[in-house]
């Protein structure tokens, strides 16, 4: 993954607009939150292989942190926080942010297939 | 019947950090021992540090680190195809039911798995209630030995000590190898001990020199 250029990202998003898709969208402190740090919480949730429909997407820069938000007929997809994507080999498009030791907090990933179960 | 142990944990990299010591014990005096792991950790927050995995290529990354670290403890491994963060919502028969298979095919007779409930992930304390489950399948005069492996910060004042207090600190080495065969997982860990200490090894041992076990005691 490479650090997010908006302009290149966002051409990518409108590419899968108006198309069936299918959404992987992710956010996480991890398993161990609680047991390492007692004033900490669990919380965190995942969706694989949503399909949708959305009918625009844009991602908006908040410092070196962005927002995407699909806009779809009944609805609508957010993420907050994601600073990296990535078009891969089977043209899906992956977006996470990590926090400094590497550990991925968020991800949004859009591909016209459906990911792999 | 020979002797033979397995292991039953959910993620690749549990049986480094949580065994890795005692089973090469155990392939030191020759004792064979397999690995059934229940999942490849597709859905975990390492993605090596500096990242190089994805959500997207972190199962196969896993997997090849998990066939390298069996290879470094030279034990045989099965991979059981459930999904990370999954298990606690399949149906514990089933899943005790698939254990059992390998368990029946094999005839262990020592089986290492999590203390269900004091396993902190839901992964762990889900897959050791299984394998529990799955021992109480066998008739009680052919049980092998459960050994529980507790991890959460409750379980000594809950339980009492544990009744397997393995030192393995002559066997960091290995259980290092194995950790780092897992470098997706283990670059960050080790990063922060790497900084902290001058010396690795010696650190390692504090963090990882002993593997505790309850014996299970069953009804």
């Amino acid at each position: 993954m490479q650090p997010i250029e908006i302009d290149q990202l966002q051409q990518y998003i409108d590419a899968f607009a108006n198309k069936e898709v299918y959404i992987h969208l992710e956010t996480t402190n991890g398993a161990y939150a609680s047991h390492f740090n007692k004033d900490a919480y669990n919380a965190g949730a995942f969706i694989r292989n949503a399909q949708v429909t959305y009918q625009r997407g844009k991602i908006v820069g908040a410092g070196s942190t962005y927002r995407v938000g699909l806009k779809l007929e009944i609805g609508w997809i957010y993420a907050e926080g994601v600073s990296q994507y990535e078009l891969d080999k089977n043209n899906r498009l992956l977006m996470a942010g990590h926090d400094r030791e590497g550990r991925l907090m968020v991800a949004l990933q859009i591909s016209e297939t459906p990911f792999k179960y | 019947m020979g002797e033979h142990v397995v292991v039953i944990y959910p993620h690749p990299d549990d049986e480094a950090f949580g065994a890795a010591g005692t089973i090469t014990t155990f392939r030191e005096k020759g004792i064979p021992v397999t690995y059934l792991c229940g999942t490849l950790g597709e859905m975990g927050r390492n993605m090596g540090n500096p990242t190089f995995a994805t959500r997207e290529t972190l199962p196969e990354i896993r997997k090849a680190e998990l066939i390298k670290a069996c290879e470094v403890l030279d034990i045989h491994l099965e991979m059981l195809g459930y999904r990370d963060k999954t298990i606690e919502f399949e149906s514990t028969e089933d899943v005790a039911a698939h254990l059992f298979q390998f368990l029946n095919e094999i005839k262990p007779s020592l089986v290492i798995t999590h203390y269900p409930g004091h396993a902190v992930h839901p992964d762990h304390n889900a897959f050791g209630a299984a394998a529990i489950r799955a021992v109480e399948m066998f008739p009680a005069a052919e049980r092998p030995t459960v050994w529980a492996q507790a991890i959460s910060n409750t379980h000594v004042e809950e339980l009492g000590g544990p009744d397997i207090e393995n030192d393995v600190s002559d066997r960091i080495s290995k259980k290092l190898e194995t950790i780092m065969a897992h470098k997706s997982q283990a670059d960050g860990m080790l990063k922060s001990v790497k900084e902290e200490a001058d010396d690795i090894e010696l650190a390692t041992k504090q963090w990882l020199g002993v593997e505790s076990f309850y014996t299970w005691e069953f009804n």
